[in-house]
């Protein structure tokens, strides 16, 4: 049978703030336990919560990206449950009157298609503390650092089909958070988490088939194993005769696998209702124009930017723009040499194989935007071939020299373009090659073709890199047909 | 000493007739020696009283002669203090001390009163007879074998015996009027935002209110001035300027609309008390008010209401007290759930868990509509009657409770009954309206409240009323005998 996956996700992003979401404590991740809890945050009898105006103003940005309805009021309510390192006994959460809803974000595919994928409602709601279970000799300790930390909870639409798609949708929301400087994105460290809400359903079937919740699933990678596992097993499950149970489950990236955590029979009532600590938020349409007027430029314009006015692929403007810090490197790059086709080209490849092999962000870049720049000058203006460009590429970034002029100059890499020069380094490696010259000269035309590969390859290498290559070509051509 | 009123206090102290040392250690005194038959108090800070009392004579031998400088009082013990036990009349906060100071208690602080201790209560303020205490039940003054109502029964029953002048109290159902109506006090409970509720332990945090207890509508408009105003701690205080109640006592009466619901003189009440409210009405008629009969057709619906509502709100909020961070902690948890179940078995008293229990089963999965919106629904609608009738009148007036103060245990048997004394005071909560208790007379020796409700942020009106009846009556006075 054919299989269709059906998959929505919640998304919680931590706000970056800088205090938490209802008091004053700082939110810095990385903390000695419990530095960062105020009397608020611990819970204590007779205090009472404060709505970081920030957290609101962020939430609403938020919506305004995804072209989400951001109705006039919102309104916090209790989750009820007990967990020690909840300290209420509630996380104040917000469950009818959200502050984002109905919204959506495109997404481009590998293959270059762009999918729109729909977002039910985003909201606010204070994050847990922690409970750490090493080192209390068979007890638990709690730190509540971590409590109290603004959260948006995005969440979408069950319009996922594949694990790929979830990969992309998660990149796109990334991006996008990074991109409004609401949420630092880091997904190590906690700042963005996703709950995977996976069925399966036989091709063609309208009603969905019954889910399971993959928890606080914390990479890119992982989402895409967590899910494919997921979508097996239950594949496999239902193939040989058994039932999905809606449950919430762990995906445990050591044994590369889902385990149950709890059923729905166990999930808890929690009981929402209104918080009467504080009033409903009312978002007024001014405050929303202001903030509409101030969004920076989002991915989703700036890739249709890249293509029209760099004349990019959607491919490469989709990558270049998928994260703030790399467009901007791109166009700095751009800017300095003036030319978009090879400076994609350049920031694509060996600027982000360099960046990969030594697991950089591009903020950490050794090479700088204008340093590159400069350096694809020099390949548009012929004093450096594209194959010494690498050279002094790398160089740049071992910090040999400042600028790729500096390099240049001190290697002595410029090209030589002399054709003087170029033809007497000619004659002394045909004169060095006299036996090949014989024979190519006794060859028909396809031999020919083979071997003069072999005369460019000899030509360059006597140059150290450094004749040009069109000029090489050309003047071999003449000296051996003449 | 001990009959005199803030007022009085503050003139005497003024007058330099006698310190703020002198009456604190005369206060002192007297609590140790009477208070043994009342249990109005939890805790005692002699210490720190006496401190206070100094650093305010002090400050006015400095030159300062703000009207509370030196006055004694005593918090009801669900305002926190700063290192000082804080119980809420509960087991389960045994040993809590709080590392902060509740906004009341720290504006009251900076007036320069003194704090005598911290008092007895209905524990989490669930009762109307102070009988729910760990610490004990408290005993009426007027009659020891009758209770002081409640929740701010310590309150009540400390300023009644003339151990103190005045003390704060808080009011989610009736908790400041009903017990000062049954121990002939003047208590008045604010509009809902009016009095910033950080650092008073939640019982029902939307209906929540702390004000003060006192012998007179003087010394209430004396206290509350500097207990009300903005808190920016607190989301649903009120950011509007807190009007001068000392200069609205003034005001005369002529021309004062009276609403008298039909709904507070029904069956259930004691007819005895009816006859006192309506004297009362002549006195005020006297004075140049109007009086006529109005409705407030959903108030029938108040009990029902607001017992989901309030126990609901208790659920979530006293979820914290779980024995992890802070008070009491059963012995040797077995793991998380026995940690869990016997601290909360062994820490709450039987009422606080019987509204635990009642509110959690109203906001579940399948009853939150049936009970909690139906409840939030009749909550508008006695809203509505409220904003109808307070266009054709400036005040409302009523009998504070339906019966005189029971004898204790009287109820233990039956809580609903208990639930009933709360009918007529009630509303005022569910609305968010300021209401006021006076002394309206005796019958059988026992005190018999008078109450009035006002417009939101009418406190000015409602103790200028209480006030200027108290001017031609003289039922305040009173002291119960050996008191």
């Amino acid at each position: 049978m054919q299989w269709e996956t059906v998959i929505g996700l919640e998304i919680h992003a931590q706000l970056s703030t800088q205090s938490k979401i209802f008091s004053a404590s700082a939110t810095t991740f990385g903390a000695e336990p419990n530095t960062q809890a105020s009397l608020v945050d611990l819970g204590m009898p007779g205090t009472l919560p404060v709505l970081n105006a920030e957290a609101v103003r962020m939430a609403c940005q938020f919506g305004l990206a995804i072209d989400a309805e951001i109705p006039e009021r919102n309104i916090f309510a209790r989750k009820n449950y007990f967990y020690p390192d909840l300290p209420k006994g509630y996380q104040t959460s917000q469950m009818d009157h959200p502050i984002v809803g109905k919204g959506f974000l495109d997404i481009t595919l590998e293959d270059g298609t762009v999918k729109r994928i729909g977002i039910t409602r985003a909201h606010l709601e204070e994050d847990a503390g922690k409970s750490l279970h090493e080192d209390f000799h068979g007890m638990s300790g709690i730190d509540l650092n971590r409590a109290g930390t603004p959260l948006l909870e995005i969440v979408s639409e069950p319009d996922i089909r594949s694990a790929k798609e979830a990969v992309a949708y998660v990149k796109a929301i990334h991006a996008l958070v990074r991109y409004l400087g609401i949420c630092d994105g880091n997904m190590a460290e906690g700042s963005l988490r996703c709950d995977c809400n996976v069925s399966v359903r036989p091709k063609g079937q309208a009603e969905f088939g019954t889910r399971a919740e993959i928890k606080n699933v914390n990479s890119f990678r992982f989402i895409e194993k967590a899910i494919n596992f997921e979508v097996q097993r239950q594949i496999e499950l239902i193939e040989d005769g058994g039932k999905v149970v809606q449950e919430t489950r762990l995906y445990d990236p050591n044994k590369d696998q889902t385990r149950s955590m709890r059923s729905k029979e166990e999930a808890n009532d929690y009981r929402y209702f209104p918080c009467p600590d504080l009033l409903p938020v009312v978002i007024e349409r001014s405050f929303l124009d202001e903030l509409r007027a101030g969004l920076p430029e989002l991915p989703p314009q700036k890739r249709e930017r890249f293509e029209s006015q760099f004349g990019l692929s959607s491919y490469d403007a989709s990558v270049l723009s998928a994260s703030r810090e790399l467009a901007d490197y791109f166009e700095v790059v751009e800017k300095t040499c003036g030319d978009a086709k090879l400076s994609a080209n350049w920031v694509m490849g060996e600027l982000s194989s360099l960046l990969n092999k030594d697991g950089l962000e591009i903020e950490q870049s050794p090479v700088s935007a204008e340093q590159l720049g400069g350096m694809i000058l020099r390949i548009k203006d012929n004093t450096i071939s594209g194959k010494i460009a690498k050279m002094v590429f790398e160089a740049l970034a071992a910090g040999e020299g400042a600028s790729a002029d500096e390099i240049i100059e001190k290697k002595g890499l410029k090209q030589v373009t002399d054709s003087g020069a170029i033809e007497a380094m000619l004659d002394e490696v045909l004169a060095a090659n006299a036996e090949q010259v014989e024979q190519y000269r006794a060859s028909d035309e396809a031999k020919r073709g083979k071997m003069f590969g072999f005369f460019v390859g000899q030509a360059m290498k006597a140059s150290k890199g450094k004749a040009n290559p069109g000029q090489v070509n050309e003047l071999l051509k003449k000296k051996l047909e003449g | 000493m001990h009959q005199l009123t803030l007022a009085e206090i503050a003139r005497a102290l003024a007058d330099k007739q006698f310190s703020s040392a002198e009456l604190t250690q005369s206060l002192l005194a007297r609590i140790n020696q009477l208070d043994p038959q009342l249990n109005s108090f939890i805790t005692v800070t002699e210490e720190l009283a006496l401190e206070q009392a100094k650093a305010a004579d002090a400050r006015r031998a400095a030159g300062e002669n703000s009207p509370l400088l030196g006055a004694p009082i005593a918090h009801k013990d669900l305002f926190c203090t700063n290192g000082v036990l804080t119980s809420c009349g509960s087991k389960i906060l045994t040993g809590f001390k709080a590392p902060y100071d509740a906004t009341v208690v720290e504006k009251l602080k900076a007036a320069g009163t003194v704090t005598l201790g911290k008092l007895n209560m209905d524990e989490f303020a669930m009762g109307s007879a102070n009988e729910s205490s760990h610490y004990g039940p408290v005993k009426n003054p007027w009659d020891l074998t009758r209770v002081p109502g409640g929740s701010s029964g310590g309150s009540a029953a400390a300023v009644a015996a003339r151990l103190l002048p005045a003390a704060t109290g808080t009011d989610t159902g009736g908790s400041i009027r009903q017990p000062a109506a049954l121990t002939n006090l003047t208590g008045i409970k604010p509009t809902y935002g009016r009095v910033s509720r950080w650092g008073m332990i939640a019982y029902a945090s939307s209906l929540d209110q702390g004000g003060p207890l006192a012998r007179t509508a003087e010394d209430c408009a004396l206290l509350l001035g500097a207990m009300a105003g903005f808190d920016a701690k607190d989301s649903t205080s009120v950011d509007q300027p807190v009007d001068d109640y000392l200069a609205a006592l003034a005001q005369p009466l002529a021309g004062l609309r009276i609403g008298l619901p039909k709904e507070y003189f029904g069956t259930g009440l004691d007819a005895r008390i009816g006859e006192k409210v309506m004297a009362v009405v002549e006195e005020l008629k006297k004075l140049g008010a109007t009086v006529r009969d109005i409705s407030l057709p959903n108030m029938q619906h108040a009990i029902p209401a607001y017992y989901v509502i309030a126990p609901a709100e208790a659920s979530s909020n006293l979820s914290r007290f779980d024995g992890v961070r802070f008070g009491y902690r059963c012995e040797n948890p077995k793991d998380l759930q026995d940690l869990y179940k016997r601290t909360r078995g062994e820490g709450f008293g039987a009422e606080v868990k019987r509204r635990i229990m009642v509110g959690t089963y109203a906001l579940s999965a399948g009853y939150y509509d049936a009970y909690y919106i139906k409840a939030q629904q009749i909550r508008r609608l006695i809203k509505n009657d409220f904003v109808a009738a307070f266009k054709e009148v400036d005040v409302i007036l009523g009998p504070t409770t339906p019966n005189l103060a029971w004898k204790l245990g009287e109820k233990n048997a039956d809580p609903v009954s208990a639930y009933l004394e709360d009918i007529y005071t009630i509303t005022a909560n569910l609305a968010g309206i300021p209401g006021l208790s006076m002394p309206a007379g005796f019958i059988d020796g026992l005190p018999v409240g008078v109450q009035l409700l006002g417009n939101y942020f009418e406190e000015g009106r409602l103790l200028n009323v209480a006030h200027q009846y108290q001017q031609v009556s003289d039922w305040h006075k009173h002291a119960p005998k050996g008191f």
